[in-house]
């Protein structure tokens, strides 16, 4: 398989370089993974593999009505039946709603949804929760919610974006409105000449088609609290431990220091478990309640309706080009559907506008959004939350180019923002790009899927034998690693133990990104010890505080705290060493935990252990005045963003008799920066890349003009399995970020990409019979509709 | 309601205990025999994340009742680690392969991969995508799963590929 690997100039020689002693030993190198043995054998420990002496099991009670009234609610059946414990409604839940900020928009000032955790007299979308079961199995707590007596007068529901604009009918009626927070940045006179007068003014309209991040393990939590010690412990599937404790402490009213937060293995999340959903808070709130070990998990059913949902947006979008096919100006209106009760990452709209420009020299651009409720599941954190940006321009781009007659390679060429304009301000003067190539990620993908020829093959293929293949791009930068409050910082501990062995503490919420062997490659590279000996904790709140895993900040923030301590422990080791040996600290190298004096391949040596039993157990043996032990906490900050960026590249053809899409190839040329793990980095573009594909060609969470939801069974919501998938070819180019390690975030860029290019390939298959698509989802009735039209 | 007595071998180890006659084989393997490598993502007989072996035949334990495993003998992703506790070929392969990230689908795909290899011992390349597309997962994409098959199938020929693994460092 093609492979190409290109390194870019590092603009920041004066970075302090990786620990010559052992530099790129493990750092940058396929290091197999230490999460794997436990995983592939089975002994993960997954939050439904926690079984705590005396635990009781909880169920919900959800509507299936979108919206009513609860005229009738009697709990007194499902409390008689043998093995029920209790059940509770909102009545019973003892908190002082607080502060929770469910979108980014309402952080701007927009409207707050009500923090209703459990339904108060009325229903708000299906699969809201009513009331909770609790009983000594979840056999019995699921019998039980079927004897509860509830009657609900169903009113009618906003189901769709343009029902809830209207506001005639209002989703959260303390509100008065559907509109959670609009943002408008209006087109100055500048802009309003260029979108009228301009050579080239082309206007579309798209949507996105709503998905749903489908961890494969559903979401979880087992809660215990000690009424004697006024204490909370917390196992729970997230991935976020410092966060998860915050909320709990906040809705029990005690201190932070009286929750623990623990979780071993997560089975994925991609932004579903950053924050506190309303379950897993009334699991806290009940856990006190009910005085011994409360577990819920969640169904898959449960989790398909009533999690949290994404990617429900439309956007109309004007380009204007001059006369030599430069993109001169952009507006974009963009209404993203909200849902019922949405949390942290829904309200990407204003991201989405002021990212419109992307990788091109757009110089002038504006946008208006609107977040709006409805009465559907809520909207939440998905892998790359403001991807819409990416797919509303590199849709439009080869829209534009189909329209004014222009190869959309050419078209992207000549727009594109090439090394020598950088660093580059965007439009709206808030954001300056630096460290990237989107440029060279465009020409590596052109050059990897050889485009002259597939194009000549197109033509050949359609003239000779009628067959509809297609090429689609899409250019994408991505700001990762962000600098705001919280998500900016990160800790990290590093410890040596009287053996030589080394303990790192870091914040994060792995849930698949193999942060315990890039974390520990990092800081074995610094220390000068083996991987092998190196054991990274997580996933806990007895760490140093931490922002979470998501927004693909691990490899450039936290890394930079695990670096910087690491870096501290090296030169405590270099100085009692330098005791022992009777050398000078700055002539000593450590190598595989073998201390030496530089150049002496034959001199006297101390082992790691040696040292570390020096600054522990023989403490009389430090350097004067030394404080005794090997261990140092440090934390990172993040000043800027780093800028990632790719082109993905991929070939498809249209069976015209099913309208079903097949993949030939799919390239994706990327620039994270550095790599920690070549191999974790392709993992996790494919992963994104996949479920980028899936939400155009696949998945489509659907409801009926009522309100009830039409997939809630991987029946229905189809997740793509091993036989549709493309075998993905990867380039990649490497300009070094600002960071300490030159690295940049790539969690999420394959799930941003990856849409629009699908889509593109797929309508310029279409556009050989003069079709033309705007609209996710295209599966194959779509796909069939939009041939009909062909005649 | 009332309990009816099971046995089975649940990797080699026999196990007996009593159990409601709606009690699922895949909760029985949990809760009764510390199989916690049975993961159950859908519950409705999609995903393949709880296939285990019963009596040869890779099955899903969620659309099974234990009371239907009686006498059984049924191998889990536990029993196909080595005796002396190493991982399996198919294990390995994964873990060389990168074919797993949050590792919640594995363990059912390590018992479905074993099943395939063992009819096919030299699939082709759309035999393998065709193999596994009983098994979902949402970290890989799928592409270090579809090697590791090809690894695992290749081991198990004595012909491995060259994985170009770098584990102890340069
Ligand atoms: S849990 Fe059995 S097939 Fe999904
Ligand atoms: S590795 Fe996470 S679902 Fe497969």
């Amino acid at each position: 398989m093609a492979q190409a690997h290109v390194p870019m100039a590092d603009k920041h020689r004066d970075r302090a370089p990786l620990f010559e002693g052992t530099a790129a030993r493990f750092v940058g190198q396929k290091v197999l993974r230490k999460e794997d043995p436990r995983l592939v054998t089975g002994h993960g420990q997954y939050v439904d593999d926690i079984v705590l002496p005396g635990m009781v099991h909880a169920a919900f009670l959800r509507s299936n009505v979108a919206k009513g009234r609860i005229t009738k609610l009697d709990t007194s059946p499902a409390l008689a039946l043998d093995g029920v414990i209790a059940v509770y409604t909102h009545a019973d839940l003892r908190y002082v709603p607080g502060t929770i900020v469910a979108t980014m928009m309402q952080a701007m000032g927009g409207a707050a949804c009500p923090e209703n955790l459990l339904a108060t007299d009325d229903v708000r979308f299906v699969g809201d929760c009513i009331a909770v079961v609790v009983a000594e199995s979840r056999y019995i707590a699921e019998d039980a919610l079927e004897l509860i007596d509830l009657v609900v007068v169903a009113e009618t529901p906003v189901v769709n974006l343009e029902e809830a604009l209207t506001d005639t009918h209002i989703v959260h009626k303390e509100l008065g409105t559907n509109i959670t927070g609009t943002i408008d940045i209006p087109r100055d006179p500048h802009i309003e000449g260029l979108l009228t007068e301009s050579a080239h003014v082309v206007t579309a309209t798209f949507n996105q088609a709503r998905q749903t991040n489908s961890p494969m393990e559903t979401r979880g939590i087992v809660a215990s609290w000690d009424r004697f010690r006024g204490e909370l412990q917390l196992h729970m599937s997230n991935q976020n431990p410092h966060e998860m404790r915050r909320r709990a402490a906040d809705l029990l009213a005690v201190d932070e220091s009286k929750v623990h937060v623990a979780q071993q293995d997560v089975g994925g999340g991609f932004g579903q478990k950053m924050f506190m959903p309303r379950e897993e808070a009334v699991i806290v709130l009940l856990s006190r309640e009910v005085g011994r070990p409360l577990k819920w998990i969640e169904d898959r059913r449960e989790n398909l309706m009533a999690s949290n949902h994404a990617r429900r947006d439309r956007a109309t979008v004007t380009f204007a080009l001059d006369a030599d096919k430069k993109i001169v100006a952009g507006y974009v209106d963009i209404n993203e559907d909200a849902g019922a009760y949405p949390f942290g990452g829904a309200g990407a709209g204003a991201m989405a506008g002021m990212l419109l420009q992307g990788p091109y020299k757009l110089q002038r651009t504006a946008f208006k959004s609107y977040a709006v409720f409805t009465n559907t599941c809520g909207r939440a954190a998905y892998r790359g939350p403001w991807q819409f940006e990416s797919v509303i321009r590199e849709q439009m781009v080869e829209h534009v180019a189909r329209r004014i007659g222009i190869d959309p390679v050419e078209l992207r060429r000549r727009n594109v923002i090439q090394w020598e304009d950088l660093p580059w301000t965007t439009p709206m003067q808030v954001m300056v790009y630096d460290n990237m190539s989107p440029a060279e990620t465009l020409d590596q993908a052109v050059e990897m899927i050889g485009y002259e020829a597939f194009r000549a093959e197109q033509k050949r293929a359609f003239e000779e034998e009628g067959r509809l293949l297609g090429i689609g791009f899409s250019l994408y930068i991505e700001p990762s690693a962000q600098n705001m409050g919280a998500l900016a910082t990160e800790g990290a501990t590093v410890q040596i133990s009287g053996t030589g062995k080394v303990d790192v503490f870091m914040g994060t919420g792995s849930h698949g990104q193999s942060i315990e062997t890039t974390m520990a490659q990092i800081v074995a590279e610094e220390l000068g010890v083996h991987v092998d000996d190196v054991e990274v904790h997580q996933g806990d709140s007895n760490t140093p505080f931490g922002g979470g895993t998501g927004g693909s900040r691990t490899a450039s923030i936290v890394s930079g705290a695990g670096r910087a301590a690491a870096i501290q422990v090296r030169q405590k080791v270099f100085q009692i060493a330098a005791h022992l040996l009777e050398a000078n600290p700055d002539d000593l190298e450590i190598d595989s935990s073998v201390i030496s004096v530089k150049g002496t391949p034959a001199g006297k040596t101390v082992t790691l252990a040696q040292v570390s039993h020096t600054a522990l157990y023989a403490t009389e043996g430090l350097p004067p005045g030394m404080e005794t032990g090997l261990e140092a906490t440090a934390r990172h900050r993040q000043e800027a963003v780093t800028w990632s960026n790719a082109c993905h590249v991929c070939t498809v053809e249209i069976n015209r008799n099913t309208g079903a899409v097949s993949f030939a190839r799919y390239i994706v040329s990327e620039d994270c920066g550095l790599m920690i793990n070549p191999m974790v980095v392709e993992g996790q573009v494919a992963g994104g890349v996949v479920q980028g594909i899936a939400g155009v060609l696949y998945e489509d969470f659907r409801y009926d003009a009522d309100g009830n939801p039409l997939t809630t069974t991987f029946m229905d919501y189809l997740l793509p399995t091993a036989a549709e998938v493309p075998i993905i070819e990867h380039g990649h180019i490497e300009t070094p970020s600002n960071t300490p390690g030159g690295y940049k975030g790539m969690g999420e860029g394959g799930a941003i990409g990856a849409p629009p290019c699908v889509f593109n390939a797929v309508a310029d298959a279409l556009w050989l019979l003069g079709v033309e698509v705007f609209d996710h989802p295209l599966g194959p009735n779509e796909i069939l509709d939009a041939l009909a039209t062909a005649g | 309601m009332s309990e009816v007595t099971v046995h089975m071998s649940v990797n080699g180890t026999a196990r007996r205990g009593r159990v409601e006659p709606r009690k699922t084989l895949a909760d029985f393997l949990r809760e009764d025999c510390v199989a916690t490598s049975v993961h159950l993502a859908c519950e409705h007989g999609v995903c393949g994340a709880c296939t285990v072996i019963v009596d040869g035949v890779a099955s899903r334990s969620c659309l099974m009742f234990a009371v239907q495993a009686d006498g059984a003998s049924i191998t889990t992703a536990e029993g196909l680690a080595n005796p002396d506790g190493s991982l399996g070929i198919v294990q390995d392969a994964f873990r060389q392969c990168h074919g797993l990230q949050c590792g919640f689908c594995t363990p059912g795909f390590v018992v479905s991969v074993t099943a395939f290899l063992q009819e096919n011992a030299d699939p082709s390349l759309e035999e393998i995508r065709e193999g596994i597309a009983g098994n979902l997962c949402r970290c890989t994409g799928y592409q270090g799963i579809i090697k590791a098959v090809q690894h695992a199938a290749a081991t198990m020929a004595g012909t491995p590929t060259a994985m170009t693994t770098s584990t102890e460092g340069n």
